[in-house]
């Protein structure tokens, strides 16, 4: 195991052997006058950070002028190894031995906040960052090594981006700020009812942005119920015209695909709407909807291509049933339709359908929103059943059968128990899958360059730099594994990701305290822990949680339901009450959420919100007036008003 | 007094059942204190009174919270059609119907409150107060019977109430306040608001959202004490969807004609040019004054502001004198906001009573004007930071950003703004947010734990937005203005 601690002095105690300085290495150029004690970062007393931040600018012009740069030791076996590799291929080295300048132990520091390495040697090859002794070595075997080594410029690009969607766009566009070459690669593989859609990825096509907008109609709907109650005053039967809202949204979507082009277009990245494969090391096939194929190569790549609805694999679907690609630019309207799943992509669906009028059933195999906080999914499940939507608990389709064509057509389904042998059969105009979705990332020629996938899962296991099991390659966004499936996840670690690559910053992207909303009937806004995830986490002995029902004001004049809204928090008792979980169930629940989780990035504790005062009457204000603890078994629903 | 063997009536009188009076005594009753309530409302010039609970919930925050909901609703109705519902435009508003359900709504309140105190044990008498000596209070009820409380401690609570320009000609006779207009059984059809303050623009702002001709008359600059630039967008926003305003005018004076219409005169500031103007409705709203005439606070050496008339208070709420308090709006120097008088007042209890030292924190209150777009703010104005910090060492980042809901709606977001008012030197301490646009107060609330924490721009940059929402543009403020760069949002990144 390569090892030198960033403190221990070592055996080559600076000073006694100017000479080694220069290592083992033909020809390696010595970084530091003879005779004195080199230095990278800037004597003086300037504040820490700024010499930090000058050292570390220093070691990135080291890395981008040398051909090969190897931070070493110069007792270390391994560095010699390395050194001595290169030198047998002829090649000249930049070495700087870090046991023999004054700030060694500051630059491997750096170092290691630049590269995630703490050991040396830490080899760079042509601005690349290959790794210690033994990736050098795996490099060399593989092929790797050799075509680093070829001239830098034989790249066509300093960053090629496979896929279009919110985390390769950030990316793209933030390395193109920083003065690099790059391309983008985005194409859209059409879903098996042949839907297909422009640039900007699952959020702008076929996610958030019409989820939203959709959710939105579905909530109009409900205001317009309202506004009678305040006054507003008309008749007739309001009926919700498909068409005219799916039209409306296309357009808004077209325009935001134009937008993406245009500002990619601004900042001279090159798009290219082909699909991408790697070939061999630093090289992609590209080939377009004409099948025509064209090579690029680059000395890094960025891996974006996201996910894709999953199927059930049972006779019918892929013929016959719809998802989440598909719903937001049908042409006619679903009629009654059948969600499978229980994902928030279900849930959310089924709710602005049931919101239009539309007779919406959920077949739901096990347990609603997986992963999120289940008295909460339970709560935004019993809201929706109260609202008109179906559920049909522990079913799983087995058969899907065209009864009519048409739009929509009628479909009939076959399912069974999950718990017996019980079956059903129920007739819809539209069956909408929404029971997963899978990365794409096995038709891309990963396996050719060594790129390491889950195979269960096909996401792309990869560090906290965002980098994969080969050197040059990162990826971000839904394909990353273990990272939260959301676009500004996804935007942020993208714009970090080429921020490190391109030298302009060590920042990591953060994946603690994600705050999220599921835009349901009710909405649902989270961040940090669930409930059942802080007890296996924390002990329940050493939580505590504070809850409350409440009634927002403006549901009390349109006759809406008490005792329905809900707030939770959750409070580490061993860490000053800090809030770990906030769980808010109710109107704007993202628009509430998003401040709180601000304030938990800042170490927000019960004591704080408390002292907080509230914004009246809004329904954020609740936190600030928890008293209620749910291990105290108070009774929380209220009683009339105030 | 009362003084039966040294014993007073009461540990605590509270004088005021409005937000902060209730809070007190509700507090004090739950830590085995005897108390008791007085409240009494003296009608409005125009007769309106109202039941137990004080102006936000029958003249304040809460109709005025639903009326602008109202007003919202009729926005939405507009939407709709371009989200596929076929409604008919235009939809017409029925004022009767809408103010007889937030009355009710007003009124489940009132009830709510007394039930409140009868659980807890507080005694509530309906009667108006008035200082005998320094412990006790004489009380009148409506039918003019007297009665005298003694007690302990007195908090004295009692708010304050609409001023009426009383120099302006027919000003009493003929205009309203917000004391009146939220129960109001009939339309105030076309309606000159008069004032600048957050209730004057609210008004306005709602008048007009369900379709009434609405005129602001504003005087010199509007939402006083609100960050200024912020507060000229709310007006532009306001503008833009049909009120008009009058501004550099005054009224002089407001008189009935003979088909019932009120004729305004008013003149420019500036030329001094007259001009006249008809409404149905004239509404005051040019500030408040508070409620300590009738109290003979001198009776029990009480100090006032002589030029406000608020009562003087530490910082631990006490007044001159050692056992009466004073909390919520008509106290000097102190926020006039609901829930700052209940946070004020609970805490005052438990110093009194629950052994707690812990002093009300007035710095960092956020709060929310609800007009038609919505103006959430906490800590600083921009000029405030400017003053306290020096233009070198503030920072300012701000955008210009589309609600998503507005795109397809086809809604004009001009006005939608969010800055972001920090440190220049790093970490960059956050000292002020303002937002501008839908749902700006559950926006705020959150952010303003953030700044109570000590958040960092840095800190505030980290946290990863909530897509896609109104309220992640504040995560995502980029640009500064020292920049000169083109704020406005464009696309999802």
């Amino acid at each position: 195991v390569e090892q030198s601690p960033p403190q221990s002095p070592g055996p080559g105690k600076a000073g006694d052997a100017p000479n080694r300085r220069s290592g083992h290495v033909r020809g390696a150029r010595v970084l530091s006058p003879p005779g004195r004690r080199a230095r990278l970062s800037s004597p003086g007393p300037s504040s820490s950070s700024e010499a930090r931040e000058e050292l570390r600018r220093r070691l990135r012009g080291l890395i981008e002028r040398s051909r090969v740069m190897i931070f070493s030791k110069s007792y270390c076996p391994h560095s010699t190894r390395v050194k001595e590799l290169f030198s047998s291929l002829g090649v000249e080295c930049n070495v700087l031995e870090l046991d023999q300048v004054d700030d060694g132990a500051k630059v491997q520091e750096v170092l290691s906040e630049i590269t995630n390495q703490k050991t040396v040697p830490n080899v760079f090859v042509n601005k690349v960052h290959v790794g210690g002794c033994d990736q050098t070595f795996q490099a060399y075997q593989s092929g790797l090594l050799q075509k680093l080594l070829q001239e830098d410029s034989a790249y066509d690009y300093d960053l090629i981006i496979v896929g279009g969607g919110s985390g390769g766009l950030s990316c793209a566009k933030e390395a193109a700020i920083l003065g690099k070459k790059v391309m983008v690669l985005d194409f859209v593989v059409p879903s098996p009812q042949g839907t297909s859609w422009g640039l900007g990825g699952t959020c702008v096509n076929v996610g958030c942005i019409p989820k939203k907008l959709m959710h939105q109609a579905a909530l109009l709907g409900q205001a317009l119920c309202d506004s009678r109650k305040f006054g507003w005053e008309y008749n007739q039967q309001v009926k919700h015209n498909w068409e005219t809202m799916t039209k409306a949204i296309q357009n808004h979507i077209s325009s935001l695909n134009w937008g993406y082009r245009l500002s990619l277009r601004e900042k001279a990245v090159a798009y290219v709407n082909s699909y991408g494969e790697f070939v061999e090391h630093h090289k992609i096939k590209v080939t377009n909807k004409k099948g025509q194929e064209t090579y690029y190569t680059a000395a890094q790549f960025v891996i974006a291509t996201g996910e894709r609805p999953r199927y059930l694999g049972i006779q019918g679907d892929k013929e016959y049933c719809i998802t989440s690609d598909d719903l937001f630019s049908l042409p006619y309207c679903p009629g009654k339709t059948l969600v499978v799943g229980a994902s928030y992509v279900a849930l959310e669906c089924a709710g602005f359908l049931a919101g239009f009028g539309l007779d919406v059933t959920v077949m739901v195999r096990s347990i609603l929103l997986r992963g999120f906080d289940q008295e909460m999914a339970e709560k935004v499940g019993s809201y929706m059943e109260q609202h008109g939507v179906k559920f049909l608990r522990k079913f799983i389709p087995v058969m899907i059968q065209q009864l009519e064509k048409g739009s929509p057509g009628k479909l009939k389904v076959l399912a069974k128990s999950t718990e017996g042998t019980e079956t059903i059969e129920g007739v819809y105009n539209t069956v909408l899958l929404a029971i997963g979705r899978d990365s794409c990332t096995r038709k891309m020629g990963l396996e050719k360059i060594g790129v390491k996938i889950n195979e269960k899962s096909g996401k792309i296991p990869v560090n906290d730099v965002e980098q994969t099991s080969v050197p040059y390659v990162y990826a971000v966004g839904d394909i990353s594994e273990g990272k939260p499936e959301l676009t500004p996840v996804a935007i942020q670690s993208g714009k970090l990701l080429a921020r490190r690559l391109f030298g302009a910053s060590l920042e990591k992207c953060d994946y603690i305290n994600v705050p999220t909303t599921v835009f349901t009937p009710l909405e649902y806004g989270c961040c940090g822990l669930a409930e059942e995830k802080a007890i296996e986490v924390y002990k329940k002995e050493n939580l505590e949680i504070y809850h409350t029902l409440f009634w927002p004001l403006e549901w009390t004049v349109a006759g809406r339901e008490n005792n329905t809204c809900y707030a939770k928090i959750i409070c580490n008792k061993l860490d000053h009450d800090r809030v770990i979980g906030f769980h808010i169930l109710g109107p704007n629940a993202g628009e509430v959420t998003q401040g709180f989780a601000a304030a938990m990035k800042c170490g927000l504790t019960k004591r704080l919100l408390d002292d907080t005062i509230g914004i009246h009457p809004t329904c954020g204000e609740v936190f600030t007036t928890l008293e209620i603890t749910k291990s105290s078994g108070l009774d929380i629903t209220q009683k009339g008003c105030g | 007094t009362e003084d039966r063997a040294g014993q007073r009536d009461y540990d605590l009188l509270v004088i005021g059942g409005g937000s902060g009076g209730l809070a007190c005594a509700k507090e004090a009753a739950q830590l085995g204190r005897k108390v008791a309530v007085v409240d009494y409302v003296e009608p409005s010039p125009q007769g309106t009174r109202w039941g137990l609970g004080g102006t936000c919930v029958n003249v304040g925050c809460i109709p005025k919270k639903l009326m602008h909901q109202a007003a919202l609703l009729g926005g939405l109705i507009q939407d709709a059609p371009h989200y596929g519902w076929e409604v008919a435009q235009p939809v017409p508003h029925d004022w009767r119907k809408m103010a007889e359900a937030v009355q009710n709504h007003v009124k489940s309140l009132n009830w709510g409150h007394r039930v409140q105190l009868q659980d807890r044990k507080v005694k509530y008498f309906n009667i108006k107060a008035s200082f005998v000596d320094e412990h006790t209070v004489c009380g009148v009820a409506k039918g003019g019977k007297e009665i005298l409380l003694s007690a302990d401690h007195i908090i004295i609570a009692t708010g304050g109430r609409p001023r009426y320009p009383m120099h302006i000609e027919g000003a009493l006779e003929y205009g309203i306040t917000s004391d009146d207009i939220f129960w109001l059984k009939e339309s105030p059809g076309k309606t000159l608001v008069v004032g600048a303050s957050y209730v004057a623009l609210e008004c306005a702002g709602f008048l007009t959202g369900i379709g009434l001709d609405t005129t602001v008359m504003i005087r010199s600059i509007p939402l006083r004490g609100f960050d200024q630039q912020m507060s000229s967008m709310v007006i532009e926003h306001m503008a833009s969807h049909g009120t008009r305003f009058l501004r550099g005018c005054a009224p002089s004076r407001v008189r009935r004609l003979p088909d019932g219409h009120l004729q305004v005169t008013w003149e420019d500031c500036t030329t001094g040019k007259e001009d006249t103007g008809t409404f149905d409705t004239v509404l005051w709203a040019i500030g408040r004054v508070p409620d300590t005439r009738s109290l003979n606070l001198e009776k029990a050496g009480v100090d006032t502001s002589p030029d406000t008339q608020k009562i003087l208070v530490d910082s631990r709420e006490g007044t001159s004198v050692p056992h009466i308090y004073a909390i919520g709006d008509v106290v000097e120097g102190r926020p006039e906001l609901t829930p700052t008088a209940i946070m004020a007042g609970r805490l005052l209890v438990q110093r009194l009573f629950g052994g707690s030292s812990d002093l009300m924190d007035y710095d960092n209150v956020p709060t929310t004007v609800f007009t038609p777009l919505e103006y959430g703010c906490v800590g600083l104005s921009e000029e405030e930071a400017v003053a306290r910090h020096g233009q070198e060492h503030v920072e300012v980042y701000h955008a210009h950003y589309k609600p998503l809901e507005f795109t397809v709606a086809g809604r004009d977001a001009s006005q939608c703004y969010v800055k972001m008012v920090c440190l220049r030197e790093p970490p960059q301490l956050v000292l002020g947010l303002h937002f501008l646009g839908p749902n700006a107060g559950e926006v705020t609330q959150g952010f303003a734990l953030g700044i109570k924490c000590g958040a960092s721009y840095a800190q505030v940059m980290r946290t990863v937005g909530i897509h896609p929402t109104c309220s992640e543009e504040v995560v995502k403020l980029r640009i500064s203005k020292r920049s000169g760069l083109d704020p406005t949002v464009t696309g999802c990144g």
